[in-house]
């Protein structure tokens, strides 16, 4: 029994670098080094009770699905199959000596090919990178297993007759195809993190996924951008259990009990941090430095509101977006005080006036200049344009608390 | 690895060209193809006529008929093509790009690998 779950903990660890390497191996055909990969820890679980695991768990299983692959292989018996095989076995060959890039970088970069839709990047990337089934993809984005299957085999399918190379960028696409594969891995994040719908447990984990990503792509690229994103990561989920209520109600950032704060994930960010923000720091880095700062402060009173509004006037100035303005505004008003905050906010009217936020930050600064009149009309806007329920049900005790 | 790339864009666009800008465009067409040519990239490629001279034709309960005008009607029509050899699709793409008109108004160029049925 301990020696299948010794072996169990060798897959989960080793499953997307053996499956990466396949894939190269098998010149980019996906499921032919799924399948390989299967076959060989199937041998694994049934040879190294008996012969002891070798030293080398991930060059024995790389080794046997290739094998596993040619067998395949020669088992369509189509010559050309078999001289492409053996050139790719070659190569494999030379991998193992000198290991110069992670196929997982590869793996990752054809899994976020811009060919592919957004849809099918999220999924293949969970699939092949992540740890998930078809099955707990399916439900993450509650959609129906068959459906989510058959978007797996398109998107394979379109890698294999389209020909999307498995290679890692050239260097003039490379800062560009980066951006894009971590704009996949924090929308898996978001997806878990900010889902209105769905079951908790499949939330977590996404997000667990996601970081577990994020954490492969500083181990591969180490770049500062690929840091900031993680540790934006880390610092939002540190506060998973302290933002829903026991009975799922929204808790503000600044009524959360902080003690509940995840503190070994935010020490993990913390560090990060500063390094993210090195030389020219990219968007997620900010939005860390942002986080960082909340994470930091004992009490929301004790933020250091002037930091933080300053970052999201940066982070506005790389992307001058009304969502974006609106956060800065809200930060000014946290620092100024609410009239200032106030007019910054009725300035994106034209923008946002159906969003629900904005109406939301607009009640809420109305509210604390005691203008309750003006703080109804707000909330009653808000809810006349939110989606989520535990949204709604605060909004509607605001609303109760100034009309009271 | 054969692509087909097809190549649409609004006739209007054309239509609405000063004759200046149409030369240019013709010679940038000139340009592009010779270097596709000297890149062993190229295989064949064509202009085609406006989708006023288009007629589709189907077969029914063994009749044929004809009627005037494309199969669909689009904002953008196709108006050329080129059959390319590249490595890959990233390949495909980089050569696509460099069409004329991926560039111009709302031009847009279609990738579409060339199944191969002796594999």
């Amino acid at each position: 029994m301990r020696a299948a779950a010794a072996i169990e903990e060798v897959f989960r660890a080793e499953r997307a670098r053996v499956l990466a390497t396949t894939i190269r191996v098998c010149n980019g055909d996906f499921d032919l080094a799924e399948e390989a990969v299967q076959e060989a820890f199937a041998a694994a679980l049934s040879r190294w009770p008996v012969e002891g695991t070798p030293d080398e768990p991930r060059g024995w299983l790389v080794q046997v699905a290739r094998n596993k692959a040619i067998d395949t292989i020669r088992r369509r018996v189509k010559l050309r199959e078999i001289v492409a095989a053996e050139d790719a076995s070659e190569a494999a060959a030379s991998f193992e000596h000198v290991a110069v890039t992670d196929d997982r970088l590869r793996l990752i970069y054809t899994c976020c090919h811009p060919a592919l839709a957004p849809e099918a990047q999220i999924a293949l990337t969970l699939r092949t990178l992540g740890g998930l089934t078809t099955e707990e993809i399916a439900r993450a984005f509650l959609s129906a297993p068959t459906t989510m299957a058959q978007r797996l085999v398109r998107a394979k399918s379109k890698i294999k007759e389209a020909r999307i190379p498995y290679v890692v960028p050239e260097a003039s696409e490379l800062a560009e195809r980066t951006g894009q594969v971590m704009a996949v891995v924090y929308l898996i994040f978001n997806e878990g993190y900010a889902a209105t719908m769905g079951d908790e447990w499949v939330r977590r984990d996404l997000c667990r996924e996601a970081i577990r990503l994020g954490r492969l792509l500083v181990e591969l690229t180490d770049g500062a951008e690929a840091k900031g994103l993680l540790a934006l990561m880390l610092l939002h989920d540190s506060r998973r259990d302290a933002r829903t209520t026991d009975t799922g109600d929204l808790v503000l950032l600044e009524d959360q009990d902080r003690t509940r704060w995840d503190r070994a994930q935010i020490d993990e960010a913390l560090a990060l941090v500063p390094v993210a923000l090195t030389g020219g720091p990219g968007t997620y880095a900010l939005q860390a430095a942002i986080a960082a700062l909340h994470a930091s402060a004992p009490t929301s009173a004790q933020t250091d509101w002037p930091q933080i509004a300053a970052l999201f006037g940066e982070l506005l100035r790389r992307v001058p977006t009304p969502v974006i303005a609106l956060n800065h505004a809200v930060a000014i008003a946290m620092w100024q005080g609410p009239a200032a905050g106030l007019t910054r906010i009725d300035a994106l009217e034209g923008e946002l006036a159906d969003y629900h936020l904005w109406h939301a930050a607009r009640a809420d600064l109305l509210r604390r200049l005691d203008r309750k009149k003006e703080a109804a009309t707000a909330y009653r806007a808000a809810l006349a344009c939110v989606g989520s329920e535990p949204e709604r049900r605060f909004l509607e005790r605001r609303l109760a608390e100034v009309t009271a | 690895m054969q692509y087909m790339l097809l190549i649409y864009n609004q006739e209007k666009a054309w239509e609405t060209m000063s004759e200046a800008d149409r030369g240019k465009h013709f010679a940038a067409y000139m340009q592009f193809t010779q270097d596709i040519k000297a890149s062993k990239h190229y295989i064949a490629g064509d202009a085609l006529q406006p989708v006023h001279t288009a007629t589709s034709v189907r077969v029914r309960d063994g009749k044929t008929q004809s009627t005037d005008g494309p199969f669909a009607e689009t904002r953008e029509q196709l108006g050329g093509y080129y059959l390319i050899d590249a490595k890959d699709l990233d390949e495909a793409t980089k050569i696509a790009a460099r069409i004329p008109d991926a560039a111009i108004g709302s031009g847009v160029i279609e990738i579409r690998p060339v199944m191969n049925f002796d594999k």
